[in-house]
């Protein structure tokens, strides 16, 4: 790998800093100018928070069904039973994150190795 | 390691109250969660053609693991700028509240804003945890200290974590690799899933996955948000109708 290419472009930097930055930033910062006078529980957040939680599930979702770079090299069938396993211990486990997260892992590698 | 008293002369210099606050990334598990989840997204971005600079200043600047993959998934299938900026600013609204409810912690009388801002933009989930469980037990007068002392630690873990991802994406057997790209949707979802207290929140994650291959269907370009805003509609309308039946 060679150094211009762990430095990437200015434009992915650009895009960075409009898609992302920005968008993090403003939510912060407005918490910090008009903190105090807002409610934690009313209606409007609670709605606000499913929609944020459903747009990350769609996210985790997507790296799932349409995987990118070397999980795509993994058969569907061994994906999603990688995370019903994890899904299975993380709920057995009291909701332990570690343990979920290792199970998954462990489905997966094992299927990958049977199937050689 | 416990914390000195409130009353130690421990606390008395802001650079002690910052070391402490850096050592205390040692008393939690989320740590490790945090490192394998940067370790993921650093491996993410490798495979789906991003800069180990771009990564590491996504970390820097945007912190928010939610928001990175959000970001990189998005643009590295093709996304438009604007159609991943929209998805990224509503994953971020859940910001707005976090700082809300985290800087009254630290602030006194004579605390200026400015002094705020590093707790401001070091807000995340991971240290919003840790603020309501180690603050109490710091002096009010160096809670800013402290914070920003626990928050410089993540951030280093996490940078850390991305350049190891990056370059195990980049070396190892497609099997390692893809063990490595699978450590995100799991600790994501886990972690949400601990996190998920009320039904509403329950109801949005399951149904926002399930959702989203339907949303992908259509073809529309904006899968992520369309699938969003559904599920997440439809859990407030299971909270609402909950709380008019209650």
């Amino acid at each position: 790998m060679s150094f211009a290419q762990l430095i990437g472009d200015w434009h992915a930097l650009a895009v960075l800093f409009v898609a992302g930055v920005v968008p993090n930033q403003i939510w912060r910062m407005l918490g910090l100018w008009f903190g105090g006078g807002i409610d934690e529980g009313s209606e409007l957040l609670v709605w606000v928070r499913a929609v944020a939680t459903a747009i990350l599930a769609g996210v985790i979702a997507q790296i799932v069904v349409e995987p990118p770079g070397a999980l795509a090299s993994v058969p569907d069938a061994l994906r999603y039973g990688a995370v019903g396993a994890g899904l299975v211990v993380f709920l057995l486990t009291r909701r332990s994150i570690f343990a979920g997260v290792v199970a998954g892992e462990v489905f997966m590698l094992a299927g990958k190795w049977w199937l050689g | 390691m416990a914390l000195p008293p409130l009353d130690s002369p421990q606390w008395q210099s802001p650079w002690r109250a910052f070391a402490w606050g850096l050592r205390s990334i040692t008393q939690t598990i989320l740590t490790v969660v945090l490192f394998v989840t940067y370790l993921g997204i650093g491996a993410l971005a490798h495979d789906s053609h991003f800069s180990l600079l771009w990564a590491l200043c996504s970390t820097l600047f945007v912190w928010a693991g939610p928001a990175q993959i959000i970001l990189i998934t998005t643009l590295g299938s093709g996304a438009t700028i604007i159609q991943s900026a929209i998805a990224v600013t509503v994953s971020a609204i859940r910001l707005f509240p976090m700082v809300v409810s985290v800087l009254p912690l630290m602030r006194t009388p004579a605390t200026k804003r400015r002094e705020l801002f590093f707790a401001a933009h070091l807000t995340a989930v991971t240290l919003w945890v840790e603020c309501h469980r180690f603050l109490p037990q710091v002096p009010r007068e160096r809670r800013i200290a402290f914070v920003n002392g626990l928050g410089f630690g993540l951030v280093s873990v996490c940078l850390t974590a991305n350049t190891v991802g990056y370059f195990l994406a980049a070396n190892l057997t497609q099997t390692l690799g893809a063990a490595i790209l699978l450590l995100t949707p799991l600790s994501f979802l886990f972690s949400t899933a601990r996190n998920s207290r009320e039904v509403a929140d329950v109801v949005a994650l399951a149904l926002g996955i399930l959702l989203y291959p339907l949303a992908a269907k259509m073809n529309s370009g904006l899968d992520i948000l369309v699938s969003g805003l559904v599920a997440g509609t439809i859990a407030y309308g299971v909270h609402w109708w909950r709380e008019v039946r209650a």
